[in-house]
């Protein structure tokens, strides 16, 4: 079947086919398929495969930041009861893969880059037996000659701009500085964090003669197939890999890592599958982290509030030779102003565990700190916050002159402002005390770049009028299941009952995989033009022209005609694999999800605790696939976003590059009493360039920007400002108002 | 040595080390229960033990005998699912879903707590029976981390069920 | 996690006996299993006390005796104590969560470990739990670790909140063993770690704690204050239990206790002196925290440790005696 396109995206479709189409499935906010499963404990994550004479394997990590290993004393180990085997092969991976990576990640566990790296698995007859060994097992190290730092801020370290980030120059940003009539230029920072989906990374391998088959929580499945056959060197074909419920990944499972080579290698050497499930210890030490980051930004406006020039520097890290550097500056590209520029990511090679994607990497700490700057540029300007972000929007990209595609900034910093109340803020600080708490209000614009990767899924319409759609997109939580059986659904005009969504095993075709808000966009497209290809069949078969087919609740009309669908598909089902990769588009335009948060904060008077007592999210990222799936994940961001503001922080010991806070007692994610009822405002928007959708991605757009929200408003709740996340209360303490000083402030 | 779990009897394991979270996963093949940190952090391994809920991974198996066990099996299966399980499903009260079943083993125990008077560290008045805000039911559930964030959509089940179901009542003043 | 045995006692003597043989006592277990599960506690006979009759709240005189098996829930549930004792009522519902708090036991949670990061990982240098290695915290990330009542050898907090209220309250930890019964009260119950950080409170080998006696109520103003980094389910930076009275104006009686910011719940007699008999006020309150903090010292990280204890005392007096003229 020939579409009238290629696979390639290279001109906006602007046919609007999905508001033509009559089933009225998409956008609805239905709920998950999945859901029975889900809440029952029906749904099973890949540690719940439960294979035959499976083994167990535990993990030993290193305890040393740098050397090689000299020796490990594996026979006291072997002879505890059950054990099995100790591994170190020079297969076993030192580092985890980055997104999309499609090959090894440094291989060799004889190597120790960092404190905590994985330099054995222990195998044994039951998990207790292998946990015991594997503390048991006594491995002696020769400490490295030259090591690397363990710090970024160390003068020793190594400081490189990474490949793929070439800074971005314009105009004289320092003559901007100096001549502008008011001028910010300040430095923040942000710490590490810690993906901590609620799934430990795990991995069942199975070995059937040559081929292997893992059951495993990753995200993006026909990636990880490659790069686990490259670890093997096998051939790709020969490994399949089973993801049908992912407990949550947020970056830290888009390549496959420790544990996942570690189990293919004890299966092979056992013969017998064997799990490795990762202790959550584990899992923080030597996965993946983000990046900390010590970011400078330099705005410099005129009279009326006009930026002219905007600087964003920005110091990462990562182990040498690792070609991911966190970029910081990704949306500060576009969204403001300023024609006399300087963005710049430079990255320091220290040794510390393999730092890459974090939920929205670059925007989700970048955005944090611009817009936190952008609050003290209005401030020092006198001008209402919300005012200088909308007088400081290109027309084009600032530099490249790009066109945007689309953007609703300016929409959602209105919409969100009135649901919120923004009118009731009081400009200054210090003016509201209730109790022994100040309240205060923040805002801050959020932007996402948007990204298509490349997909394909098959679409099956059935003789009895049901549609099967199959791909190995994963659901990590982000709502595939879902919107991809919409998608078809109303392509199809079928009711979504008569939809079934297979997801999650790479003997179905290459989806894009979960990662950087992709999936939906890229995965839904390839399913939509598989359903146009069989709409062509359809129309065929009716008699009439595509553009004359109707499809709604199982029946086909068009050119005078009618019939049920199910009768056109007679006895052969319908089968077509639709496919989308970027072309032309991702580089015309300018595609970002665009929204606007708005913050109020109490801060303890005396204590500095801070509590976010209400969110408000205005979001536009084009066509809302389903309102229910796109709330949530706009609200699960607004929650890491509380969570960068106020308690998340990776500590590592500068003496050893030890993390100290390796749990979830101590590294805090919020839990339920810190995150208030979040209002989420999903704003109406179509964007032809980003998708044949017409939508963008929405998975990280929550987070990127929600934690400056926050400490703007902690700023004028309390006067304080703190320019290094997170906002502790340690950091407020010492320079709060004085508590009981006499009530000048309005009371509310 | 024995214990019920969902009403049947099993023998519990010889093994003294094994925790009532593992017994469950890898002897009775009930793996709704789900292993989030092993050390009481997270809450994912929620179950009901004589009907107050607890980390099961911090409980070795063998302290069980004779206990009543219940799991997320037992509170609604996918096709005959129990409504604070449907309103998790109408209020998107998960993302990934890892989390929950430890939340709603939580979310019914929290109700039977609140049935019976219990205080909470956010109950204005410790010596009187507790008014349902919001506030009450987030620092009740606060023992369930949910990494996808759907704290409030969780919220917004309970209190869906909590009116439903009575006789508690939902303040609505003082939750707003 | 070693492998050991695990018997189960049928009653207090039971569990002695046990004990006596070297076993150690398993209580809830949300402590002992955690540090298991990581071999920080690695022993070879486990000994179940759980149903040793010892989990009862009876009245004794005008005070209570709580069962070292009742568990915190039942503790803070029960309508006596929330009644006479809400100081105690609200420290335990401030600490873990619901679920841990069904399992955690009166006995087992005076007796819980440090939190210190150091001591939890037996990759480093930890004197507490491998005596004579070094202190790790010390020079390293020691943000949540004590300001008072530090040595050379340890910095570590006891990090739980019962046992701060219970300070406060004059209660006293009972138990039995080998030689007999004790009384101790709980502020001798903790060890200061001196040179010896590896025991973290008083209890003998073979001493089996069989309960807590609260004397009688003393009908105060209690509060308990607990200030931590996340709104629950987290450990305290530093919290304070208060329990005053006032008469005509000024503090006729006090007693405060302070917890995560000693190595042991902390309790100053000074302060309390300090404060009696006085009219409440920011620089009454001020001087408290002079006294209180006078031998304050902080290890980098935890140097705010010593405004949050000011601030959070100022606070909680200011709650206790009505005297914030800022608050509206
Ligand atoms: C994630 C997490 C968060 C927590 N947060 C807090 C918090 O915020 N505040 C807080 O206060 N606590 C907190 N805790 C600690 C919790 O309160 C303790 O683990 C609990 O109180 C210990 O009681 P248990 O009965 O389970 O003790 P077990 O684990 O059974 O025993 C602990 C120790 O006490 C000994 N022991 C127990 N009973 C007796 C007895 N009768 N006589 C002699 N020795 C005995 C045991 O031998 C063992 O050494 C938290 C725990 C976790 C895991
Ligand atoms: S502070 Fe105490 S517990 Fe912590 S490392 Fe030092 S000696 Fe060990
Ligand atoms: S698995 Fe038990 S609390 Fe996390
Ligand atoms: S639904 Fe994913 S952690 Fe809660």
């Amino acid at each position: 079947m020939r579409l009238p396109f290629s696979d390639m995206y290279n001109r906006p479709d602007e046919r609007n086919l999905l508001d033509r189409t009559g089933q009225g499935l998409i956008g609805k906010p239905l709920d998950r398929p999945e859901g029975p499963l889900k809440v029952s404990g029906a749904a099973t994550y890949s540690a719940e495969w439960n294979l035959p004479n499976c083994a167990e394997g535990v993990l030993v990590l290193a305890s040393i930041p740098q050397g090689t290993v000299r020796e490990i004393h594996a026979d006291p180990v072997l002879a505890m009861p059950g054990v099995m085997a100790v591994i170190a092969d020079k297969a076993m991976v030192r580092r985890s893969a980055q997104g999309t990576a499609g090959k090894a990640p440094a291989q060799d566990v004889t190597t120790v880059e960092y404190f905590g790296q994985p330099v054995a698995v222990v195998v044994a007859e039951t998990f207790e037996q292998a946990r015991d060994a594997a503390l048991a097992l006594r491995v002696d190290y020769d400490p490295a000659e030259k090591p690397v730092p363990l710090d970024p801020e160390s003068p020793q370290a190594e400081v490189e701009t990474p490949s793929d980030s070439k800074p971005i120059e314009g105009g004289d940003l320092d003559a901007a500085m100096r001549e502008a009539a008011f001028a910010i230029d300040v430095s923040y920072d942000t710490p590490g964090h810690a993906s901590a989906a609620m799934e430990p990374h795990v991995t069942i391998a199975e070995w059937q003669d040559d081929r292997l088959i893992l059951r495993g929580s990753y995200q993006m499945l026909s990636h990880n197939v490659k790069e686990i056959a490259d670890c093997l060197s096998i051939k790709p074909d020969k490994v399949r890999i089973i993801a049908p419920y992912v407990g949550g990944g947020f970056g830290s499972k888009l390549g496959i890592t420790h544990e996942a080579v570690a189990a293919a290698v004890a299966a092979r050497e056992i013969g017998r599958p064997v799990r490795v499930v990762m202790t959550r210890q584990q899992v923080f030490q030597t996965v993946m982290r983000r990046s900390e980051t010590r970011q400078r930004v330099r705005l410099a406006a005129d009279a009326g509030g006009r930026i002219v020039g905007l600087g964003h520097e920005a110091l990462v890290s990562n182990l040498p030779q690792e070609d991911f550097a966190e970029p910081v500056t990704q949306a500060t590209e576009f969204l403001y102003g300023g024609d006399n520029r300087l963005l710049k990511v430079e990255v320091a090679r220290i040794s510390r565990l393999t730092a890459g994607s974090v939920r929205a990497p670059g925007e989700a700490v970048g955005m944090q700190v611009l817009e936190a700057a952008m609050d003290e540029l209005a401030e020092a300007i006198g001008m209402d916050p919300i005012e200088l972000r909308k007088r400081n929007l290109p027309a084009t990209v600032p530099v490249e002159g790009t066109p945007y595609s689309s953007r609703m900034l300016v929409e959602a910093l209105e919409a969100g402002a009135k649901a919120f109340g923004w009118d009731r803020r009081q400009p200054t600080p210090c003016q509201t005390r209730e109790g022994d708490w100040w309240i205060g209000h923040g805002v801050a614009s959020a932007a996402r770049v948007n990204m298509m990767v490349p997909a394909e899924a098959r679409v099956t319409l059935n003789p009895d009028g049901s549609a099967l759609v199959e791909t190995d997109q994963t659901d990590i939580g982000t709502g595939s299941y879902a919107i991809l059986g919409q998608i078809a659904g109303e392509m199809l005009g079928l009711p979504i009952e008569r939809v079934k969504v297979e997801l999650g095993d790479t003997r179905l075709p290459a989806g894009a995989g979960s990662g950087g808000s992709f999936g939906a966009i890229s995965t839904g497209s390839a399913v939509m033009r598989a359903c146009e290809a069989i709409r062509e069949t359809l129309a065929k078969k009716l008699g009439c022209e595509a553009e004359e087919l109707q499809l709604k609740d199982g029946v086909a009309s068009g050119g005078g005609k009618q019939q049920p669908i199910a009768g056109l598909v007679q006895e052969k089902p319908l089968a077509e694999t639709g496919s989308i990769k970027p072309g032309k588009t991702a580089k015309d335009f300018s595609q970002a999800s665009y929204g606007a948060f708005f913050a109020e904060v109490a801060v303890h008077a005396f204590t500095g605790e801070t509590r976010v007592r209400r969110m408000t999210g205005a979001f536009g990222f084009g066509r809302v696939l389903n309102a229910k799936t796109a709330r949530s994940q706009c609200l699960g961001g607004m929650v890491w976003g509380i969570g960068s503001a106020l308690t998340e922080e990776l500590a590592f010991d500068l003496r050893d590059g030890h993390l100290v806070n390796h749990d979830l007692a101590e590294y805090h994610v919020p839990v339920h009493a810190d995150v208030p009822a979040i209002e989420v405002i999903l704003l109406e928007e179509r964007d032809a360039a980003a998708s044949p959708l017409q939508a963008k991605g929405v998975g990280e757009l929550g987070i990127c920007g929600a934690a400056g929200a926050i400490a703007n408003a902690i700023h004028n709740a309390c006067g304080v400002r703190v320019r290094s996340f997170p906002l502790t209360l340690d950091k407020l303490i010492d320079q709060l108002p004085d508590p009981f000083a006499p009530a000048t402030a309005k009371v509310a | 040595m024995h214990a019920r779990v969902n009403g049947t009897e099993h023998p519990l394991p010889h093994d003294s080390r094994r925790t009532l979270l593992d017994w469950l996963r890898e002897d009775l093949g009930l793996t709704g229960t789900k292993k989030g940190c092993d050390h009481g952090q997270c809450g994912a391994c929620t179950v009901l033990v004589d009907g107050r809920r607890i980390n099961s991974c911090l409980s070795l198996a063998q302290l069980h005998d004779g206990d009543a066990i219940e799991t997320i099996e037992a509170i609604g299966s996918a096709d005959a699912l129990a409504p604070l399980q449907r309103a998790f499903v109408a209020h998107d009260g998960f993302q990934c879903g890892y989390c929950t079943p430890g939340q709603i083993c939580s979310a019914t125990a929290l109700m039977s707590e609140l049935a019976e008077g219990w205080a909470s560290a956010v109950t204005e008045d410790i010596a009187a029976a507790p008014v349902v805000t919001r506030a009450e039911l987030q620092e009740r559930m606060s023992g369930n981390l949910c990494r996808c964030g759907a704290y409030s959509n969780i919220i917004a089940a309970l209190e869906e069920v909590i009116a439903a179901e009575g006789p508690l009542r939902i303040d609505a003043e003082a939750s707003a | 996690m070693k492998a050991f045995t695990l018997d189960h006692a049928a009653d207090a003597q039971d569990a002695l006996d046990a004990l006596g043989a070297g076993a150690t006592a398993i209580a809830g277990g949300t402590n002992l299993v955690d540090l298991m599960k990581l071999q920080i506690a690695a022993p070879d006979r486990l000994v179940s006390i759980r149903r040793t009759g010892l989990d009862q709240i009876a009245p004794d005189g005008e005070g209570l005796r709580i069962g070292a098996l009742v568990t915190n829930a039942d503790c803070a549930a029960d309508g006596r104590v929330r009644r006479d004792w809400p100081l105690l009522a609200q420290a335990i519902l401030a600490g873990a969560s619901p679920q841990l708090r069904n399992r955690a036991t009166t006995g087992g949670n005076l007796c819980q470990r440090t939190r210190c990061g150091y001591f939890y990982d037996t990759t480093q240098a930890c004197n507490k739990r491998a005596p004579g290695t070094g202190c790790g915290a010390l020079g390293g990330f020691n943000r949540i670790h004590a300001v008072l009542g530090t040595s050379d050898a340890c910095i570590a907090t006891y990090p739980g909140d019962m046992a701060v209220a219970l300070l406060a309250l004059d209660a006293e930890v009972l138990t039995q063993g080998p030689d007999g019964e004790r009384t101790i009260p709980v502020g001798q119950f903790h060890r200061q770690p001196g040179d010896d950080p590896s025991r973290d409170n008083t209890l003998l080998p073979g001493e089996l704690i069989t309960g807590v006696r609260l004397p009688a109520p003393s009908g105060g103003m209690q509060i308990y204050r607990k200030v931590r980094d996340r709104a629950s389910y987290a450990f305290a930076l530093v919290s304070v239990a208060a329990d005053l009275a006032m008469e005509d104006g000024r503090i006729a009686r006090c007693a405060l206790a302070f917890g995560s910011l000693g190595t042991v719940p902390w309790r100053d007699r000074a302060v309390e002196q300090a404060l009696v008999g006085e009219t409440p006020s920011p620089a009454l309150f001020d001087k408290a925290a002079d006294v209180l903090l006078r031998d304050a010292r902080g290890f980098g990280e935890n140097d705010f440790k010593i405004v949050l204890a000011r601030r959070a005392l100022a606070a909680t007096l200011a709650e206790a005696t009505l005297s914030n003229p800022a608050k509206g």
